[in-house]
């Protein structure tokens, strides 16, 4: 079928051809121009982080810490430190010791390079009346802000991601953008979340949380040392959450919280190991996790190491 | 008859074993507590070595009221005062009830003997705050790097701001 017709007054077109070059056109007007420079390419054809080999890696972390000298003025290494075999993670939180002081939340911003305004903050230390029905969540504080903690009638509960074996996040995600890790830690690759937040509506705990602006920070206060899986600067509207410091961890130190925690309520060690401290906490004390009804079988523990 | 006398010489073979095997037992149990990587102990700059002052000195056994050290006011295990811990005879030294002598640098063993099950949790890693490696060499800390001997109970402190509130975001 013709659709092109030439006639006195110059070419015709028929409506629909019309409209398949106009739509040609918008695209093409909406994909940067030329002098594009070709990281953009480079990170829109960038496959997923496990289909990836080291080469590829290698290729994209280059890229991104040159894209972050640039942003930041400074020199940030972006590491891709695999899991340690033999090793899954899990947490212990002494409730019996905790102050709702809330260093480990200020030390995980400084650790984790999160968004100080809009803020975002991996921890929520939920504050609880002593002797009432506390398993309600919902009838908890996270705003209080007395003069001096611990105060007499209430108690605290850090709240973070809990590193879930069963993780409900992770099947919400339609992109596959988030994953658990051989060491337990459920992670999310930046470069692949599209922002629908599918995963936050899946998390029982609030542990994930949305960029909704550009994050801001003071580039003088960002950590320079970063892992992909974990804490390099992330982008306007990408999801992130506590990957248990992967930085930290996979390189055998403690996360920030529990070197930041005045009265030690803080536990971290290998599951699979017998000798470790969680193993300790596990076995001898009362211990509990969050939600166990939810069958998400958090590594995260919470017990009682004194009196109740 | 017969299942008597083998039931008797059981027991004693028992008896005897047990007799023979306890002071295994107690030299075990007795063992030199394993050294823990810990900093020097807190000490107010220029306080240490106590000898400096006390070298010399009358040892004045009495419980008084002290005309130096007036800052220390001891709220801890009422009823006690310095000889409790603190060694009359040589004062660079801690002095354990049972006449055992321990140094400052060691006084976890001191705090243990009426904390045992405290101390026993901190050797497990389970009291106490750690740093360093999850996988290798931790920090340990002194009880009283975080208790104050002389008033071991926390006191509350100023906590950090609480997130913006939703409500507050402009």
């Amino acid at each position: 079928m013709k659709k092109v017709k030439k006639t006195r007054e110059g070419i015709q077109l028929d409506r629909r051809t019309f409209l398949k070059g106009a739509a040609l056109g918008v695209a093409g007007a909406a994909l940067p121009s030329s002098n594009a420079d070709a990281s953009f390419w480079d990170s829109f054809f960038q496959k997923h982080f496990q289909e990836m080999n080291e080469a590829e890696i290698k290729q994209v972390i280059e890229r991104l810490e040159k894209e972050y000298g640039e942003k930041y003025k400074k020199a940030i290494t972006v590491g891709n430190e695999k899991a340690i075999p033999g090793v899954l993670f899990g947490y212990g939180l002494d409730l019996s010791r905790c102050i709702g002081c809330r260093r480990c939340e200020y030390a995980c911003v400084d650790e984790n390079n999160q968004s100080k305004d809009p803020q975002i903050h991996w921890i929520t230390v939920l504050r609880f009346k002593k002797g009432e029905k506390w398993v309600d969540l919902e009838g908890s504080d996270k705003y209080y802000n007395p003069d001096l903690v611990p105060e007499p009638e209430y108690f605290y509960m850090p709240v973070q991601c809990q590193q879930c074996e069963n993780p409900p996040c992770v099947r919400a995600c339609p992109t596959q953008a988030t994953w658990k890790e051989p060491d337990g830690i459920v992670v999310v690759d930046y470069n692949w979340c599209i922002g629908c937040r599918y995963c936050m509506a899946a998390c029982p705990y609030g542990a994930r949380h949305f960029n909704w602006t550009e994050p801001n920070r003071d580039p003088e206060e960002i950590n320079t040392k970063t892992h992909y899986l974990g804490n390099r600067p992330r982008y306007k509207g990408v999801v992130e959450k506590c990957t248990f410091c992967i930085q930290r961890t996979r390189n055998g130190r403690y996360p920030a919280c529990v070197e930041a925690c005045p009265v030690g309520a803080r536990k971290f060690g290998n599951l699979l190991d017998p000798n470790s401290e969680i193993r300790y906490a596990i076995e001898h004390k009362r211990v509990f996790r969050l939600k166990e009804d939810l069958n998400t079988y958090p590594k995260f523990y919470y017990f009682f190491a004194y009196g109740v | 008859m017969d299942r008597k006398k083998t039931g008797l010489f059981l027991s004693l073979v028992a008896f005897l074993g047990i007799v023979i095997s306890s002071p295994y037992l107690l030299a075990e149990e007795q063992e030199i507590p394993k050294k823990f990587f810990v900093p020097p102990p807190p000490f107010s700059p220029g306080i240490f070595p106590c000898s400096q002052c006390h070298q010399g000195m009358p040892v004045n056994r009495k419980p008084r009221k002290l005309e130096m050290h007036q800052d220390i006011v001891l709220k801890h295990m009422p009823g006690g005062w310095c000889f409790d811990c603190h060694n009359p005879d040589n004062r660079d030294k801690l002095r354990m009830a049972n006449g055992k002598l321990v140094s400052f640098e060691e006084s976890y063993i001191l705090c243990g003997q009426c904390h045992g099950t405290i101390l026993r949790e901190w050797k497990a890693g389970l009291h106490g705050k750690r740093t360093g490696m999850w996988n290798g060499e931790k920090q340990y800390r002194l009880c009283v790097h975080c208790h104050w001997p002389h008033e071991p109970r926390f006191k509350p402190i100023k906590p950090l701001p609480p997130p913006v509130k939703p409500s507050d975001i402009k």
